[in-house]
């Protein structure tokens, strides 16, 4: 029968071809659902797939990439740090939430006035706000040994409803008309975070995903804590006989990955999305986990990833205006190209191989 | 306040939740950690839906969705257990899926009405009664059956039950399919008992209730009675309170369940872990099974 | 009359001002025949929610029906509020269309800043209070429907309790809810309103749970303003008269929905996309009612006594005919006076409304 068998090592090719081939795999389906629908398969891929990144808008939508693949990469490579260590928060959507509430706050405390510190404290309390979200269930799990996976799933349902508090009552805009929503933070010169250059969609939160991508790439290749990281999740025993605390190593991956969540949160609120709603979580946080597992937890990899998903998204839009594709036929694709993705990974990981049945 | 009429309401609004988190309990007792319970949810009520209008039968309904929700679970029980993809990321792409496969194919039943549910014993329609009777059938099947011994040892150390014997990948995908067949129930609840109407994006987010009743149950089935009728009694409570003309701090009432979830589970763990008492999380939750021989 | 400006409050004209100065635009230039004008539609829901998007999308249908092949139409469905909105915007005015109908409050700034980017593109924003000289707002008057409503629904209850679904404490509901009120207690002073907040525009499952705990309050007839046919639906169940929301909800007739308050887009997007087409559109915020067919009060069912549905046509007819459902004398719910003998309020007031008036014992949310 058909056995897997794990490699000692992923050739580099197949890194390479595994994700291509779910695309075209993806593609193939996808063309199938779209004809069976009634809809030109081949004219569905390409308006999904090229037309954001080289058809006619394609101007504009290439920076919309970046702008929605920013806040994904942002928060994917801090997850991808702790998933390496063994360490699951899934609760990144929380902390997203958080961290936008905290630096938005810090924003509409000091509004009316200017200055160039507003901006950077609120970068600060974004991080912060994200990393006290995420310390909690390190905190927990190191205390009493409650599930990390659990407990950060929780606190993204708290977190909602406090940014639904937060939007029809503390933060409600006094020029609002009584319409839930805090003030829009793109008209508070020293609170906004717009586009760095006309036409790139580079936003701080972008510059910060890329800074991620490195700083994340240096830590786990070259640096000694990121070496602990990675031996407590493939030994977790042999690393505490080299001395790797399981307790700082947990502090220390919700912690990280809840401030860059956080961060990630913050520069959403200040550039495009502008204010605290009660619908202000839109699922990056969710979505970035499947992003860090699509780059296979490598930092380059996410990058690509949060890319590709990006692309997704606009393109799934584009097909919604120009073919009148319904939404949900998008979604559906969507949730084809992950599991294909997922699939094909194994092949990365595990080698097929015949075996007599025992 | 605490009447029949306000305990009746309790009932209904947790049985979708009881069952989908029944099911996610006994696919997490066997160590599977699937998040994919709200798109699992979706396609039941979808089928059950279509099959409760075609038919006339509310009961087809329910067999219709306890299938669709299992057949939709297999995807997520052949990647993980076979291609041994990770949990996480595979349940939300299930989520993912299913909420985009159901609005796709609900289109043609948007504006039609499910034929009526019969009523039960006491007022309480027969659904009910079967979400609450599953409770200790669950608990028996889980505790004092060899079955549920297998289930629980495949879920608390894997690479033991393997060792033993036993079909780990069988056990759980058997499991995957039992908890997506419950989502499936839970779906087909709101759609033909309590909507009776299909919308897409009917579910509106009780599986991911569902998740957070197993946590607060500590995975054990009375516990998840108990659980989903904490946050429906809560749901209901703000609701019937603000009929009466109390005004309710909504958003923070609503909060609550979860908060009491987290200390639950931070109680129990706590008691596991300095004496050594109680069960927290089964232990092989989510980590992917490979076996080594 | 019925092109009443919605807001001029400083607010907004400042927010107005500060709008980079848009070039004049291409006003007075009809579209010639032969050429297509493209019409893009964004919905904050999806087109099968059966109420809000829903109606909307009826409105694009029925402009393609009206046009045939002189324009041509596209949507973007399950658009999230925020930067999403941008882009959806964005991609629709890329893609051509010259007319595009915004169909949600949350878009608001997001159509402020598509516009300010593409001058010689028309924006219809629905709901909203930010205009420009590309960007024109347009709204219901949903609380003239109300008046209809609560007039049928203070005679038909048997058990003087009258049930109310809201769904946010905003000021388009609390204008429904007070004129729910006003109306009820004109045909009926024994009658208690009692009001449920959902907290959600759209879930079954909770409106389903608002209705139930309505009813075990002894309330017979229920109103609502969330978008599914749930309430109906359990009023079928365990008895009790409701009324179709946003869309006619005509499944649930003769009974328990005796009538409904229909979100009639129609007339507006035909006549607005007539303007582009003949070259007169221009910038305006319009607040249209029963009187322009924007409101619309669906059949009133058989279960319905001849002498309400009479009542209940003369409210609908008076209303047409200049009756302000909102007039004095009038109190706050703390017993404060609003509205002198038979003083109206200003539209501003209306939009901005966050109180009860006086004789409701429910509380706001706070």
């Amino acid at each position: 029968m058909l056995q897997l068998e794990p490699r000692a090592a992923t050739p580099w090719w197949l890194a390479i071809a595994s994700p291509l081939m779910a695309v075209v795999a993806t593609m193939v389906a996808g063309g199938a659902l779209f004809a069976l629908m009634g809809f030109d398969p081949v004219a569905s891929i390409r308006t999904i797939f090229w037309d954001p990144l080289f058809g006619p808008a394609s101007g504009y939508s290439r920076p919309q990439l970046l702008v929605k693949a920013g806040p994904l990469i942002l928060i994917a490579s801090g997850l991808a740090i702790g998933f390496r260590a063994g360490i699951w928060n899934i609760g990144a959507e929380g902390q997203y939430i958080i961290g936008g509430i905290c630096g938005a706050a810090v924003a509409l405390a000091a509004y009316p006035a200017e200055g160039a510190w507003i901006f950077p404290a609120m970068v600060l309390a974004g991080a912060a706000g994200g990393w006290a979200w995420g310390m909690i269930p390190a905190t927990l799990r190191n205390w009493t040994g409650a599930s990390e996976i659990l407990v950060s799933l929780m606190l993204v349902y708290v977190a909602q409803r406090v940014a639904a508090w937060m939007a029809f009552g503390p933060m409600r805009s006094p020029e609002g008309f009584g319409m839930p929503g805090s003030r829009n933070l793109q008209h508070y010169p020293s609170a906004a975070n717009p586009e760095l250059a006309a036409g790139t969609g580079a936003h701080w939160g972008v510059i910060a995903a890329g800074l991620a991508v490195l700083a994340t790439w240096f830590l786990m290749s070259r640096h000694i804590r990121g070496f602990r990281i990675r031996v407590a999740g493939m030994a977790p025993r042999a690393a505490r006989f080299a001395g790797v605390r399981p307790e700082t190593l947990v502090a220390f991956c919700l912690g990280l990955s809840g401030a860059l969540a956080g961060m990630a949160g913050l520069f959403e609120v200040s550039g495009p999305g502008g204010q605290i709603t009660d619908s202000f979580g839109s699922g990056y946080g969710f979505t970035a986990i499947i992003v860090a597992f699509l780059g296979r937890l490598h930092p380059l990899g996410i990058l690509l990833a949060g890319l590709l998903l990006a692309l997704t998204y606009i393109g799934g839009e584009l097909a919604q205006l120009m073919l009148q594709l319904p939404a949900a036929t998008v979604q559906v694709f969507q949730g084809m190209l992950l599991f294909f993705l997922l699939g094909f990974d194994t092949l990365t990981r595990y080698r097929l191989r015949w075996r007599a049945a025992k | 306040m605490i009447g029949w009429t306000t305990l009746l309401l309790l009932m209904s609004a947790a049985t979708p939740i009881l069952f989908a988190a029944l099911g996610e309990a006994i696919a997490e007792r066997s160590g599977v950690l699937n998040l994919g319970v709200e798109g699992m949810m979706i396609t039941g009520a979808l089928a059950g839906f279509a099959a409760a209008h075609a038919t006339g039968s509310p009961l087809a309904g329910f067999v219709a969705g306890a299938a669709a929700g299992a057949a939709i679970s297999l995807i997520f029980g052949v990647l993980t257990q076979y291609l041994l993809t990770n949990q996480v990321a595979t349940g939300l792409a299930l989520t993912m899926f299913g909420l985009g496969l159901t609005a796709m194919f609900g289109r043609p039943y948007e504006g039609v009405k499910a034929p009526s549910m019969p009523g039960g014993p006491l007022g309480v329609n027969w659904a009910i009664w079967l979400g609450l009777a599953l409770v200790p059938v669950t608990w028996f099947v889980l505790n004092r059956t060899r079955r549920g011994l297998i289930l629980r040892g495949v879920g608390e150390n894997h690479d033991a039950a393997h060792a033993l014997g036993y079909k780990v990948r069988l056990v759980r995908l058997t499991a995957i399919a039992i908890g997506g067949a419950l989502a499936g129930i839970g779906g087909a609840y709101v759609s033909i008992a309590t909507v009776l109407q299909w919308t897409e994006g009917m579910t509106a987010g009780a599986g991911w209730i569902a998740l957070a009743i197993v946590v607060f149950a500590g995975w054990s089935p009375w516990g998840v009675l108990a659980g989903a009728w904490l946050f429906g009694g809560v749901a209901v409570l703000q609701l019937r309170l603000q009929a009466a003309g109390v005004a309710v701090p909504v958003q923070l009432l609503s909060m609550a369940p979860y908060l009491a979830t987290i200390i639950v589970l931070v109680i129990i763990s706590a008691r596991q872990k300095y004496r050594g008492r109680g069960s927290a999380a089964p232990g092989s939750l989510g980590r992917p099974f490979h076996a080594t021989r | 009359m019925n092109r009443r400006t919605l807001l001029a409050s400083a607010a907004a004209l400042a927010l107005t001002a500060m709008l980079p100065a848009l070039p004049a635009m291409a006003q007075g230039t009809p579209i010639p025949e032969g050429e297509k004008l493209k019409v893009g539609f964004i919905y904050v829901g999806p087109v099968g929610d059966g109420g809000w998007s829903y109606q909307h999308d009826l409105g694009r249908k029925a402009i393609e029906a009206h046009y045939g092949d002189r324009i041509e139409t596209s949507y973007i469905e399950n658009v999230p509020e925020g930067a999403d909105a941008e882009r959806a915007l964005t991609q629709l005015a890329l893609a051509g269309n010259k007319l595009i109908f915004a169909t949600s409050f949350g878009f608001m700034d997001a159509v402020i800043n598509t516009a300010a980017k593409f001058p010689d593109v028309r924006f219809e924003h629905a709901t909203g209070y930010k205009r420009a000289e590309n960007v024109a707002t347009y709204d219901a008057r949903f609380y003239e429907g109300r008046a209809v409503l609560g007039t049928i629904a203070g005679m038909m209850t048997k058990t003087n309790k009258v049930g109310f679904i809201g769904s946010f404490p905003i000021p388009e509901v609390m204008q429904g809810i007070n004129s729910t009120f006003i109306h009820l207690r004109k045909v009926n002073p024994d009658v208690e309103l009692k009001v449920v907040w959902a907290y959600t525009w759209f879930d079954p499952a909770k409106e389903a749970d608002a209705a139930s705990a309505l009813l075990a309050e002894g309330v017979d007839v229920i109103l609502q303003h969330t978008d599914s046919t749930a309430p109906l639906a359990k009023l079928q169940e365990k008895g009790g008269i409701g009324f179709g929301q946003a869309s006619d909800m005509a499944a649930f007739k003769p009974t328990p929905r005796v009538s409904a308050i229909i979100d009639n887009w129609e007339p507006y997007y035909i006549k607005r996309v007539g303007e582009v087409l003949d070259g007169t559109w221009a910038s305006h915020g319009v607040w249209l009612g029963i009187k322009d067919g924007e409101v619309g009060i669906g059949e009133i069912t058989e279960a319905v006594p001849a002498e309400v549905k009479a009542a209940a046509e003369a409210m609908r007819d008076q209303i047409a005919g200049g009756y302000h459902p909102f007039t004095g004398p009038l109190n706050k719910q703390d017993g404060s006076a609003w509205l002198a003998e038979g003083q109206t309020p200003t539209d501003e007031e209306l939009a901005s409304m966050d109180f009860f008036v006086e004789g409701i014992t429910a509380q706001i949310p706070r």
